[in-house]
């Protein structure tokens, strides 16, 4: 459950990431994340990889290879319309959740 | 599809891999790049860079799993689940896997026999080139002669080869028992009309085919295989056939098909003499020839018909023709695959027909099992649904159970498929053609496995499609009993013409039972209890007859046959015996003993077609036919005495209506034959088949005929068990001449059974298909009203409450049943009729509109739906209704 949880808010940030950025690599979706979030959240880099992975395989987001300003070669993520169905869904549930443990935590 | 997508990755893994590890390094090395333009040192800003990553082995594994393990564990997972949803309902899962594998077995087996034999060209090249050519007599084909042959030979254009062939089963003497294995004398042109040339060795040329000729032989793989151990130095060789020595010129391809002989293991050189065709009383002219061409490229066989009409239309000086191969009424062209398939052609579509009904019917009720099924999981997956499960999910989950049933459905179906194939083959009648080649179809099973699986997931999936239409709540609340209307009413239909189907095949069934019965009733007009038969033969030079002494063979012959019928008296237990040249119910062509007879008190030139026997004394006697008048032909009857008849009852009664026929005479056709006083009248027997009432019929004396048959039939009549006396029997001939061979020794009884096996073959598969048909149609019907019985439990509460009795409720339930069961009668009759009309060639005795089988079939089909109501209406009217209500 705990892991589902956390695997959840990664693709959530992965997501949202990628309906700010559009098309970007998997280090500047580490970098945008630790900007984004003013260096609150430091994520194990390579974890990053098998999430893309897996959420490219279910189909919510899409891949292909260019080259990047400095002339290298890297792999651009970028979302599909079925990703951006599954934003929203998690974005709602991610507050409901939210909500729930703050108002859990005022009661206790 | 994601699915696929990983499944596809599994095999491309080696590529994946160097994709993940370039994509990892393009994120190292640009992190290296930051750092350093961040200001570290080369070193540190590498080290931050790799302990940033992490694990890089590890994460480029599960990177992979990512790509395509997943995939696959969740197909397992899927899988385990689906074994485990039909685990829970076993009948369930059985009833459909069972159905599945009829529907597919059946229909694969029944294709597999009949595609080689109706729709496979034949293993010949260009087959559809090869035309087989009959001579016509009152639009019947009849065998040719070698005149017509060697006219068409010479006159046509249209083929590049023609050939002419007969049966010829050579002796091969020197072994203990003599043996005659199966061949053909055939032109020289015969395997170029097939297309097919020898293995070892050559061909038979022109020069082979000529009167005394040079004696060789062509043997067939098979033959050379068994009976020469496959020596390749068998070119060359001397082999002795009917006392000859004949030279073997070459040894035919394996697998080489003879399709006019399937056992043909020898073939020689047919060596007819041209020069005698202006004598007509020669076997040159009699119609005892096969023939078949192949077409020149460019020629189609319409074009090849017209022109053997216009050479039989304009004789020619130099080709004489005698009156009965004038060719007047032209030839029979027919494509060689069409002329195999003439007898069996309208028993194996009708075969065809039903076993499509069948898999039809197993499709409706597999739909039918599966829709029922979804109504009673609509609750299941409303409650997946609102625990978040996404509508795609529930459908691969629903997809999986689809196939796993269809899969294993289609295993079980092979299995059906092949022992089925096994069993055609085995039941097979005697003159189904090209059995060697009928194995399991592999297109056409999976055409039957890809139908059922087809309409077994979408049936399958309908309750997945309609789960996001349902009110959550309602179905969670209403539970298992929530029913949409639409999906009884599609059941309903499904029911209703399941029973019309099972109807429609029943009918047939019940019309082929009806004929076979009528047809075993016939009296064949002699007893074939107690009677064995066998084939005695004659084969030597010491049977020829010689110029020096004209006859000579023919009187040997008779001797020997004489000797061996006084041997074959005297075993114990024989109560009688006689030689014919002809029996009944065999597979004797018929066309060796049609003469036409010229009877006393005819027109002049009056011919009357009757079959004409040649019989030994004591042959009546044995096979029991009835004497009406007169006496039977006996001792007296020999070459010496005056020559006497006997008529069957149907002559006797037509011919000399009003007068007494004994002692009247009758002619057969040649001038040199003297007439034949009648001295018996006896009954009608039947000839070439229960079926065919043909009783014309004049029996000789064996010592009194024009020339002796080298081949005469004996029938011996025993006290006891007539196959047993076999061995006797042919002890009894083999010590007045051992050389002679004895073949098709067989019982009457059996004969009998022989000749109807056709019938009996196509009856049986219709019996089967219907039984089939009718517990499918009795399993929809039940399946239906247990699902709305247990739909129903309130309201059926809630009327008992109200006071209706144990007997309302099981009328209602029954009368919902057969309301249905009724309503694919009355649809199913009228396909029953065309289904009459399919099979009306088959019938025998019955019209396809028997009443007597249309009520049976009724009555069986209402009996059986009443049954399968009774169970589910038992049920329903045991609710207790406190029970039910408070359930609610």
């Amino acid at each position: 459950m705990a892991k589902n949880d956390l695997q959840g808010t990664l693709d959530l940030l992965v997501l949202k990431t990628l309906a700010h950025a559009g098309t970007l690599h998997g280090y500047g979706i580490v970098l945008h994340i630790q900007r984004a979030s003013d260096e609150l959240l430091r994520v194990e880099e390579g974890s990053l990889y098998p999430a893309l992975h897996r959420m490219e395989q279910t189909g919510w987001i899409a891949s292909e290879w260019a080259m990047t300003e400095t002339n290298r070669k890297a792999k651009y993520y970028k979302l599909t319309a079925q990703g951006r169905r599954q934003l929203q869904q998690a974005e709602e549930s991610f507050d409901q959740l939210v909500k729930g443990v703050r108002a859990v935590l005022r009661y206790a | 599809m994601p699915l696929l997508r990983r499944i596809a990755n599994l095999f491309r893994r080696p590529r994946l891999e160097r994709e993940i590890e370039a994509e990892m390094l393009a994120h190292i090395e640009m992190r290296v790049a930051d750092n350093l333009a961040a200001g570290m040192s080369r070193e540190e800003a590498r080290r931050d860079a790799l302990v940033r990553f992490g694990n890089r082995l590890a994460t480029k594994e599960r990177t992979a799993a990512q790509d395509a393990a997943l995939g696959l564990e969740s197909v397992a997972r899927d899988l385990r689940y689906a074994l485990r949803q039909l685990g829970r309902s076993p009948g369930f899962a059985a009833t459909a896997i069972v159905i599945l594998a009829l529907g597919i077995g059946a229909s694969t087996a029944i294709f597999s026999a009949v595609n080689p034999i109706l729709f496979e060209p034949l293993p010949y090249p260009h087959a559809n080139r090869i035309l087989t050519i009959w001579d016509t007599f009152r639009g019947e084909r009849l065998e040719t002669t070698f005149g017509t042959y060697f006219e068409l030979l010479e006159r046509s254009r249209s083929f590049e080869a023609l050939a002419a062939f007969e049966p010829w089963q050579p002796v091969i003497t020197g072994a203990e028992r003599p043996e005659r294995p199966d061949g053909q004398s055939v032109t020289a042109s015969y395997f170029r009309v097939l297309g097919v040339s020898p293995a070892i060795g050559r061909d038979f040329q022109p020069a082979d085919d000529v009167f005394r000729g040079p004696r060789v032989v062509i043997l067939s793989d098979r033959f050379w295989r068994k009976r020469f151990a496959a020596d390749r130095g068998i070119l060359g060789r001397q082999i002795k056939l009917d006392d000859d020595n004949y030279t073997v010129i070459g040894v035919m391809p394996l697998g080489f098909e003879d399709a006019f002989i399937p056992s043909a293991g020898i073939w020689a050189p047919m060596q007819y003499d041209s020069s005698t065709l202006n004598d007509f009383n020669t076997w040159a002219w009699g119609h005892h020839l096969r023939m078949a061409g192949r077409l020149r490229p460019g020629v189609d066989i319409d074009q090849a018909r017209s022109e053997l009409d216009q050479i039989a239309s304009h004789p020619q000086p130099q080709f004489p023709r005698p009156a009965w191969a004038s060719m007047q009424s032209g030839s029979l062209v027919d494509s060689l695959q069409g002329d195999m398939v003439r007898g069996v052609k309208p028993t194996l579509l009708a075969v065809l027909g039903a076993v499509t009904l069948l898999l039809v019917i197993a499709c409706v009720n597999v739909t039918s099992l599966l829709l029922g099924r979804g109504v009673l999981r609509q609750s299941e997956f409303a409650m997946r649904a609102t625990l978040g499960a996404a509508r795609s999910r529930l459908i691969r989950q629903l997809l999986t159970e689809s196939v796993l049933l269809a899969l294993l459905g289609g295993g079980l179906g092979l299995a059906v498929a092949f022992a089925g194939i096994k069993a055609l083959v085995a039941l097979g009648p005697p003159g189904l053609p090209r059995v060697d080649a009928i194995a399991l179809d592999a297109p056409v099973f999976c055409f039957a496995f890809a139908l059922a699986a087809l309409v077994g997931i979408a049936a399958g999936l309908i309750p997945a499609l309609q789960t996001p239409r349902v009110n959550l709540q309602s179905g969670l609340q209403q539970g298992a009993r929530t029913t949409t209307g639409s999906s009884q009413w599609t059941r309903r239909t499904l029911v209703v013409s399941e029973v019309a189907l099972a109807l429609m095949l029943l009918i047939a069934a019940g019309l082929l039972f009806r004929s076979m019965q009528r047809l075993l009733s016939v009296d064949p007009g002699f007893s074939t209890d107690h009677v064995l038969t066998m084939q005695v033969q004659t084969a030597g030079h010491k049977f020829d007859d010689l110029v020096s002494a004209p006859g000579a063979g023919n009187a040997v012959r008779r001797r020997f046959f004489a000797q061996a019928l006084e041997e074959v008296r005297k075993i114990p237990g024989v109560t009688a015996a006689g030689f014919t040249s002809v029996l009944p119910l065999s597979n004797d062509p018929s066309w060796v003993s049609l003469y036409g007879a010229h009877f006393e008190g005819d027109p002049p030139d009056r011919r009357h077609q009757v079959f004409r026997y040649a019989v030994s004394p004591g042959y009546c006697e044995a096979l029991g036919i009835p004497l009406i008048r007169g006496r039977f032909i006996d001792a007296r009857d020999v070459a010496g005495a005056p020559h006497v008849a006997l008529i069957s009852e149907s002559l006797a009664r037509r011919q000399f209506a009003g007068q007494d026929a004994i002692g009247k005479r009758v002619h057969f056709a040649r001038a040199e034959v003297p007439d034949f006083t009648i001295v018996g009248i006896v009954g009608n027997i039947r000839q070439s088949s229960l079926a065919l009432d043909e009783p014309d019929a004049v029996y000789l004396s064996t010592g009194q005929t024009w020339f002796a048959d080298d081949t005469l039939s004996l029938v011996v009549r025993a006290h006891g068990d007539a196959a047993a006396l076999a061995p006797a029997v042919r002890d009894a001939i083999w010590r007045i001449d051992k050389d002679q061979p004895v073949l098709r020794v067989v019982t009457m009884s059996k004969l009998r059974d022989i000749s109807v096996a056709q019938r009996r073959f196509v009856l049986i598969l219709f019996e089967a298909f219907s039984l089939v048909a009718l517990v499918l149609a009795a399993t929809g019907i039940y399946g239906l009203l247990a699902s709305s019985v247990a739909e129903r439990t309130r309201e059926i509460g809630v009327r008992t409450a109200l006071g209706a009795s144990r007997a309302d409720i099981l009328a209602l339930v029954v009368g919902q049943g057969l309301k249905l069961a009724l309503v694919g009668l009355l649809l199913g009759v009228g396909g029953a009729m065309l289904a009459g009309r399919a099979i009306a060639t088959l019938l025998f005795g019955v019209t396809g509109l028997d009443p007597t089988t249309y009520a049976g079939v009724t009555v069986l089909l209402l009996f059986v739906s009443a049954v399968a109501c009774l169970v589910p209406a038992r049920r329903a009217a045991s609710i207790d209704p406190m029970q039910a209500l408070r359930n609610e």
